[in-house]
């Protein structure tokens, strides 16, 4: 009977398989053996048109591409969405682990009633949320002068939006029930540093996922695959990947990447600590420095706004080096803590002008220019050469040859 | 059909085994972990120090240590190489560099010291020598002396020179809250 129905069930397969392959070696007839095989890996897995090979993070940008620092190439993107391929990598681990999802397991206990361990599987047989939420660096945007400064991949690209999909993490914390004494959490990875956060419970009970998807498919290695957090609207160094235990705790603990490693220094000697949130940024990623016009007449001005305050509400944009601002058009629907497109029509006379945008968010609070944000904090505009978060408006100048370039320290 | 109901027997005992084990209190999924499942993976070392383990060491101690494992990549007088930023200054202010270090409590050079180093080995260190290294960490950044020893009741005690020196970037801001125009928070 067994050896039957063994038969039987090579056979089934067996023919499946042989019709495969006729399939695809008459789609393929005729081709070269390089170019089948291009087309055999385009059927495996899409692959863009080989004509279209600018949204790549080139060689070319010595910058732009490192093992330790993958920047998003904005200003080739259009619509909200970073292709998972794009998303930024900032590396505070010293290089990402190879985990497999089998034998992955995230422990959840300390200040809880029923500490668990769960597996892959059993997080996903949970109830899911999908959430389209950007990720950015608290070093993104750090103005940057010279070369390296003439692109909005290099100063900004340290922004990535996704649709993450996990389970909340208030429900895993509802499972094993919090203990009221409990006020944080710590979140640790599974990488060589057991990289090392501290989060106020309130955040984690409120709109924190533990994600397994990025984009509709498994979170790519760089991103923390098989798990991470996703933390809506605050600094990325928070959302902690390769996820593998979370203690809930009565007090932050300070760990290394979240103390003096990550602190800003004011003049006063004073070191600025847990900022959270980010600011309200935009940046117009087209035309953007590096960039050139071939000629006067109609351009959309194209770029992205974000905010740790929720929702984009305005994006106003000026073509006279802020002595005026318009509103731009917001693609919709505008997500809570997401990448927000703005589309804003322009037609070039030729002169040389600045182009620049600002965002408002839901509760009212304004992206400063540099003056602005420096005069705030008591410093020259110079600090924010070197200080991380930075959210001031990015100016980009047209010349009257067409080039675009950085202009915030013109 | 014997052989399908003694299967179908199995199953149901395995599921009420798993449902025995399983602690979710909705969803009845996930395992209790043992508690030298969560000894083993609990490293976390908070500010007051109720997780440091027994064990100790002193700056004499740590400097050999440091000699043999951590020079390679730290510079022979810590003060950093091609492969690692120095432990002198410790931590990484930006951008105006303030005196001594901008680690606010002890306990966080330990824990990081234990979780990652060395660079080559993360996690390989015995206490005492986690202990001692930290003793070394801390000695030539001007916080103890040479020749004090660390252990779990003496580490949380020392008072790193900038504890106080944290502000948020707007006193009693808190997450979720406006913020004045330009703060970032």
């Amino acid at each position: 009977m067994a050896s039957h129905s063994d038969r039987r069930r090579f056979l089934k397969r067996g023919g499946a398989l042989a019709s495969f392959v006729i399939g695809t070696v008459r789609s393929l007839r005729g081709q070269t053996p390089a170019r089948e095989a291009i087309l055999k890996d385009s059927l495996a897995y899409g692959q863009p048109s080989p004509f279209d090979n600018t949204i790549r993070r080139t060689l070319g940008q010595a910058t732009a591409i490192s093992d330790t620092a993958l920047t998003t190439p904005l200003q080739d993107l259009d619509g909200i969405i970073t292709p998972s391929g794009l998303h930024f990598l900032m590396d505070h681990v010293k290089g990402v682990p190879d985990i497999d999802s089998k034998q992955h397991r995230l422990l959840v206990h300390g200040m809880v009633d029923h500490p668990l361990i769960y597996t892959m599987d059993e997080l996903k047989r949970l109830p899911s949320v999908s959430r389209i939420y950007f990720l950015e660096c608290n070093a993104n945007n750090r103005p940057i002068r010279g070369p390296n400064g003439e692109s909005v991949q290099n100063v900004h690209g340290r922004t990535s939006c996704s649709e993450w999909t996990g389970v909340l993490l208030s429900a895993l914390l509802n499972e094993c029930g919090v203990q009221k004494e409990a006020s944080w959490i710590v979140a640790e990875g599974s990488d060589a540093n057991k990289y090392t956060m501290s989060i106020p419970l309130a955040k984690a009970m409120d709109d924190i996922l533990v994600a397994y998807a990025q984009n509709g498919e498994p979170v790519r290695p760089q991103q923390g695959y098989p798990l991470r957090l996703v933390v809506p609207g605050w600094e990325a160094i928070r959302s902690v990947k390769w996820l593998s235990r979370i203690k809930v705790v009565d007090q932050p603990y300070m760990a290394w990447h979240e103390s003096g490693n990550n602190a800003d220094t004011i003049p006063n000697g004073k070191g600025l600590w847990y900022r959270f949130e980010v600011g309200p940024n935009s940046v117009i990623t087209r035309p953007s420095g590096g960039q050139r016009l071939p000629g006067r007449g109609f351009y959309e001005i194209t770029g992205l706004a974000w905010t740790g305050g929720g929702a984009v509400t305005k994006v106003e944009v000026s073509v006279d080096g802020g002595r005026s601002y318009k509103e731009a058009a917001l693609q919709q629907p505008v997500h809570r803590f997401a990448h927000t497109r703005f589309r804003f029509p322009w037609a070039w006379n030729g002169e040389e002008t600045v182009l620049q945008s600002r965002c408002t968010d839901e509760r009212g609070e304004v992206q400063p220019t540099v003056a602005e944000a420096a005069k705030n904090l008591g410093v020259p505009p110079d600090y924010f050469y070197q200080a991380d978060h930075f959210n001031g408006v990015q100016p980009w100048k047209v010349n009257r040859d067409g080039s675009v370039q950085n202009a915030l320290f013109l | 059909m014997r052989y399908s109901s003694s299967l179908l027997a199995a199953v149901i005992i395995l599921s009420a085994w798993a449902a025995a084990l399983a602690q979710g209190r909705t969803y009845q999924l996930g395992t209790t972990p043992t508690e030298e499942e969560i000894k083993t993976r609990d490293i976390a070392i908070s500010p007051d120090g109720k997780e440091l383990p027994p064990g100790s060491g002193t700056a004499k101690e740590g400097a050999t240590i440091f000699a043999q494992k951590c020079a390679a990549c730290h510079g022979p007088n810590g003060n950093g190489g091609g492969l690692a930023r120095g432990i002198v200054p410790l931590g990484n202010a930006k951008p105006v560099k303030i005196g001594f270090s901008l680690v606010p409590y002890a306990t966080t050079v330990w824990d990081f010291i234990n979780r990652a180093m060395p660079q080559s080995k993360p996690g390989s260190l015995t206490a005492d020598e986690v202990y001692a290294a930290t003793a070394y960490v801390l000695y030539r950044n001007e916080v103890i002396k040479e020749t004090d020893v660390l252990d779990a009741k003496s580490l949380p005690k020392v008072r790193m020179p900038n504890r106080d020196n944290f502000i948020p970037a707007q006193p009693g801001w808190k997450p979720g809250e406006k913020r004045p125009f330009g703060y970032y928070p």
